[in-house]
């Protein structure tokens, strides 16, 4: 397993010794990971590895059983609860199926944060959801429509939207392109490119399509039972010299990594 | 001593463990179910508020009941005064009727009745809702969103709830009492003056008040099982299903035990 780069600057995000097991089966054990300020980190690794549960830890919408989580040194299960919603409120996230609101449409979607936690009036919070929807290149004609009314390719890049339309300073993306085609795949990936360069933001993505960790990466790191087994560059990942990455990348059934069917 | 597992368990002890498995399980449902309550009640309390919520919940609990609770209340009021009469009639006290009619709707058929066409109608509605709110992971985009569910989704449907069960008991009370006096008039040669004279000396303030009481109650209960059995759903498009069944089952078992306990408490007043 490769070391984390030595970085002089501190990580804005620091997975130290977490742990999660669910009903005796353990998730993550002693899961150690840190991201730098305005880098992006893939987490790579098979189905029921853990990764999801990583990155909602990290978002706060589940705890760990031990350990500490820490955002820009502050452990975030140790902060009174005003400080941990100032710490969560610099976060957004970009959910597996997109999760909008589908009562609510699409520029109040991308809106919502503005208008109810940040209290900004509804026409301004239009107005920078209109951008932020011409920022994922989404036109102001599909502001009024309803997500139902919408391509999966288009919901996800709603979804992008809402994610960036406050200028978080940590991203997450939760499988950015699964169940969408490979072009616009490739066109999702660019767009979160572009808005976390853009933002100048920290991101963290999961995924298992090794074409879009290779393309929003700047480094990979691999989850296989609860550990990272393997961490380095983007440009590293096809000659890891590591068997699970190996694995993982070419697709092998055998191998240290256990088919989880 | 470590306990023994079902495997080691004498066969004859089992039934005990499962009892007790059930028990524990039970009272540990209920703790969360009161813990849910209380930060509903919180949320509801203090600030921010969503008023738009509160508006839409408004609309889809109380207009949108109007009709089946309507419904409910006319064939109830008739089919009581139907049996009021004949069992008055056994003693030649038919003309008690109305009276009894009005306090029958007003004190437990007016509030126990529209409370079930909720539980049937809002409870499921809410849990289906927030259940599919859960599944879809839009509970959790909020919270990333710096917005607190319990603010957003709970208070308002727990406060629209309260506030709109009263003001249908009121409209199934006189469409209840209506029913009777429509079958008293029709069917059974009252005079419809004197029934409406004789309802109205005879009632008093509590009767309606106390079936009001009653109603802020039961609403507190159904929004509250509806709310909380979709929000803890898990397991996709059958958890969702599952939680709109224990919604209802259990807010309709909740509003017959709170419908004693207040009819007791009320009764030694």
């Amino acid at each position: 397993m490769s070391e984390p780069p030595k970085d002089a600057e501190a990580p804005k995000l620091e997975w130290r010794n977490i742990r999660k097991a669910f009903e005796g089966k353990v998730v993550l054990a002693d899961l150690d990971l840190q991201v730098t300020p305005g880098r992006s980190l893939v987490i790579i690794g098979g189905s029921g590895q853990g990764k999801s549960v990583t990155i909602k830890i990290a978002a706060g919408l589940m705890s760990a059983d031990a350990g500490q989580m820490l955002v820009d040194g502050q452990d975030l299960f140790a902060l009174p609860p005003k400080a941990r919603r100032g710490a969560l409120a610099q976060m957004g996230m970009l959910f597996q199926g997109g999760a909008l609101f589908d009562s609510l449409t699409v520029w109040e979607n991308v809106a919502f944060r503005l208008i109810n936690a940040d209290k900004v009036a509804r026409k301004e919070a239009k107005t920078r959801a209109v951008g932020a929807l011409e920022r994922v290149r989404l036109g102001a004609s599909v502001a009024d429509l309803y997500p139902s009314e919408l391509s999966g390719g288009m919901q996800k890049r709603v979804a992008l939207a809402r994610a960036v339309v406050a200028n978080p300073q940590v991203i997450f993306f939760d499988e950015p392109t699964t169940g969408l085609d490979p072009i616009t795949s490739r066109a999702i990936n660019t767009l979160i490119t572009e808005q976390v360069k853009g933002l100048g933001c920290t991101a963290v993505t999961i995924t298992h399509d090794l074409d879009s960790a290779r393309s929003v990466a700047d480094e990979i790191a691999m989850l296989n039972d609860g550990v990272i087994v393997w961490r380095g560059p983007a440009a590293d990942i096809d000659r890891s010299g590591n068997p699970y990455v190996d694995q993982f990348v070419h697709g092998r059934a055998d191998g240290p990594i256990k088919p989880a069917i | 001593m470590a306990p023994l597992s079902d495997a080691e368990l004498p066969l004859v002890l089992q039934p005990v463990r499962s009892v007790g498995r059930s028990v524990l399980d039970m009272l540990q449902t209920a703790g969360r179910v009161a813990l849910f309550g209380v930060r509903g009640v919180r949320a509801m309390l203090a600030p921010p508020w969503f008023p738009g919520q509160l508006g839409r919940q408004l609309m889809s609990v109380g207009y949108f009941s109007l009709p089946v609770v309507g419904l409910t209340a006319v064939f109830t009021g008739a089919a009581l005064a139907l049996n009021i009469y004949t069992g008055g009639g056994r003693f030649n006290a038919e003309q008690i009727m109305p009276q009894i009619v009005a306090l029958g709707i007003t004190r437990e058929l007016g509030p126990v009745l529209a409370a079930l066409m909720l539980a049937g109608r809002v409870s499921a509605a809410m849990a289906a809702e927030i259940g599919a709110m859960r599944a879809t992971e839009q509970i959790d985009a909020l919270h990333t969103l710096s917005t607190d569910p319990y603010r957003y989704l709970i208070a308002p449907r727990l406060l629209a709830t309260v506030i709109v069960m009263p003001l249908l008991v009121v409209v199934a009370d006189i469409i209840g009492i209506a029913g009777g006096w429509v079958v008293a008039t029709k069917t059974l040669d009252f005079n419809g003056a004197v029934y409406v004279k004789n309802t109205w000396d005879f009632l008093q303030n509590w009767d309606v008040e106390s079936g009001l009481i009653k109603a802020a109650v039961f609403g507190f209960l159904v929004a509250l099982m509806g709310c909380y059995h979709g929000y803890h759903s898990s397991g996709g498009a059958r958890g969702v299903g599952r939680a709109t069944t224990h919604a209802v089952v259990s807010a309709a078992i909740l509003i017959f035990a709170a419908d004693y306990l207040l009819t007791a408490a009320f009764t030694h007043r």
